[in-house]
């Protein structure tokens, strides 16, 4: 008898004290996940308002928007095909110097870094990517560009002069210091934090035991890294990789700052050229109409392109994570 | 004797002696090349700062800081308005962003355990969080710039809110995964209903790890240019008090400035470069200790 008349009190308890704190437990749980609802609404906002935004010129030029090399603001003809081609040879460029480089970070700071210098280093590495984009795009007009085109631009234009090929791919018709290869140095600068940070982590994972036991069958350190670690890391090396293509494809103000904004198709590495970022942030606050409408459709060319390679990468570094 | 030392030769040098030897070189070339690649690294970060030292150093006086900034061809004056306009925009990005951000961390690593959608979620914010910022502009553009009937700062708070969003996912997931599960348990065993387990329980214990996360936002959308070119542009004057019609921000001035042909806007872009460039490194440094020292303890 008492113990039914205390689970009753119990019971009753229960659900007087449950109605208030169940209401305000569905509430905070509503606001979580339509908060983490609006991370997918801005992605689809974005797809949408690109192409909403980009329509009209996809229309009036189709498929030739993005074949065509023509810019002409003055005859409202737009084509897209140069600052295409610059975009994906600067992040190219940008790419086969700087994946090296952050590897080779990578490598020093899992392998051969004494664990007093490795919290700097790896700081400084870290500190590297939190530098805003626009004081690289300085750096890079102001003092690197100057410096390039005196010791690299007019040397190696002189040498190759005449040359076929490298005569016309290294020669600059006007040495100035700004062009495309100027813009994948510095975006190899960029890209290199964010590379060499996420295959540390990577290489970090590799489990301590396969690394031990090749030193001890007497590897060298060469040997480890080449025989065990790189096969170990595979594909997600390959989605850093990416991650850092995805990064340099849609890097904006520094490459304004160095790419010398031409819309020119040269062959040349040392010409000024455009990339679609750059011309997006030169020439969107003067458009209007369909001017304006092609600037949102390279947006939409950059959006596409960029959503694979994150898309490709995030899938390679997680199917590694997962195994 | 010539035999001894033959001998001694052959000792030390054996038959795969070549073969040794290579692989001691392809060794001290990978040592070598790593450890140049690391200080090259290093160095450029060194470079950039001297030149912010130098170049910013020599442009700052307390005119920079009291004074707007001057029209074109006018003598002297200051960056104090787009210094005053980029603090309102980071922190209006950052009030708009925390809330969003942590409450969606939260979702993906307490309630989205095991289900699709969170797995689709945090696959897409993974996404954003590398995205173009550029194109996050042009989306802030078209649907709040033409709308609200031009400029201003909202768009551009909006804007950096949007950038700052996926790093706090992000982090808010990662240290909310790092409590351990007995600590929700024992809360839950006391009769707490989900949320105030969460609340009292999994926000305490991740905490210093959450506050770094929004402060490493803040740093990262301080720095940003390209969204707020085409959100809050800029402005030689004070903004007005509602915010509309462009608000001056360091980075668009420094953008705008830096390419100017005028010495002293130059000058003042240098000024607004070491600021800018110095606060977010403080930022970020501070933001590491934080998570440093919580982890000593």
């Amino acid at each position: 008898m008492v113990a039914l008349s205390e689970r009753m009190s119990i019971s009753t308890m229960q659900t007087t004290r449950r109605a208030p704190k169940s209401l305000s437990d569905a509430v905070f749980r509503w606001a979580s996940f339509s908060s983490a609802l609006l991370v997918l609404i801005v992605l689809a906002g974005i797809l949408g308002s690109m192409v909403y935004g980009g329509w009209p010129a996809f229309r009036e030029f189709g498929l030739g928007f993005v074949t065509s090399s023509v810019w002409n603001v003055g005859k409202e003809e737009f084509g897209a095909w140069v600052a295409i081609a610059g975009t994906l040879t600067s992040a190219v460029i940008a790419l086969v110097i700087g994946v090296p480089i952050s590897i080779g970070i990578a490598i020093f700071l899992t392998q051969l870094c004494p664990p007093w210098l490795k919290r700097p280093v790896a700081t400084t590495v870290e500190l590297l990517a939190a530098v805003p984009s626009i004081i690289y795009g300085m750096w890079g007009l102001f003092v690197f560009a100057p410096l390039f085109a005196r010791f690299i631009q007019v040397p190696v234009s002189n040498l190759v002069e005449g040359l076929p090929i490298v005569g016309t791919v290294l020669y600059a018709r006007v040495p100035s210091g700004v062009g495309l290869l100027t813009a994948g140095i510095i975006l190899a600068i960029m890209i290199i934090p964010f590379i060499a940070s996420i295959t540390r982590d990577i290489l970090d994972q590799i489990p301590t035991i396969l690394r031990e036991s090749a030193y001890g069958i007497g590897c060298t350190t060469w040997e480890v890294v080449r025989h065990v670690l790189l096969p170990q890391s595979g594909v997600s090396i390959i989605g850093a990789i990416m991650l850092g293509l995805g990064r340099a494809l849609g890097e904006t103000m520094a490459v304004t700052f160095v790419i010398g904004n031409a819309n020119r198709l040269s062959l040349s590495l040392f010409d000024p050229s455009s990339t679609i970022a750059s011309r997006i942030a030169n020439e969107f606050n003067e458009a209007s109409d369909l001017h304006l409408s092609a600037l949102i459709a390279l947006g939409c060319i950059l959006f596409l392109v960029t959503f694979a390679v994150l898309v490709l990468a995030r899938l390679l570094i997680a199917r590694v994570r997962t195994q | 004797m010539s035999e001894i030392s033959h001998d001694d030769r052959q000792a030390s040098a054996p038959a795969w002696g070549r073969v040794r030897r290579s692989r001691r070189l392809a060794d001290r070339t990978l040592k070598i090349v790593c450890t140049v690649f690391t200080a090259l690294g290093a160095s450029v970060l060194g470079w950039i700062l001297l030149m912010l030292l130098y170049e910013g150093g020599t442009a700052l006086s307390l005119d920079v800081f009291t004074h707007v900034t001057p029209g074109p061809g006018t003598e002297g004056g200051g960056i104090a308005n787009a210094i005053v306009g980029s603090l309102i925009l980071t922190m209006l990005g950052i009030v708009v962003a925390t809330p969003i951000g942590v409450l969606a961390g939260t979702y993906l690593a307490e309630y989205g355990k095991g289900s699709k959608l969170a797995e689709v979620i945090r696959f897409v914010n993974d996404v954003l969080l590398a995205a173009p910022s550029i194109l996050i502009g042009l989306f802030v553009y078209t649907f709040m710039v033409p709308p609200l009937g031009g400029y201003s700062g909202w768009a551009g708070g909006v804007a950096l809110a949007i950038i700052a969003i996926p790093v706090i996912v992000r982090t808010t997931e990662d240290m909310l995964r790092l409590v351990p599960g007995s600590l929700r348990e024992a809360g839950a065993a006391l009769g707490a209903p989900m949320s105030t387990v969460i609340v009292h329980v999994s926000w305490r214990a991740a905490r210093a790890g959450m506050v770094t996360g929004i402060l490493l936002a803040t740093a990262r959308i301080a720095g940003e240019t390209a969204p707020l070119l085409f959100t809050a542009l800029n402005n030689n004057f004070w903004f007005k008090p509602n915010l509309m019609g462009g608000v001056s921000n360091l980075p668009v001035m420094i953008y705008q400035f830096a390419l100017a042909p005028y010495e002293n806007w130059r000058s003042l872009a240098w000024a607004g470069a070491l600021i800018i460039t110095l606060s977010i490194l403080a930022l970020s440094v501070v933001a590491r200790l934080l998570l440093k020292k919580d982890h000593a303890r």
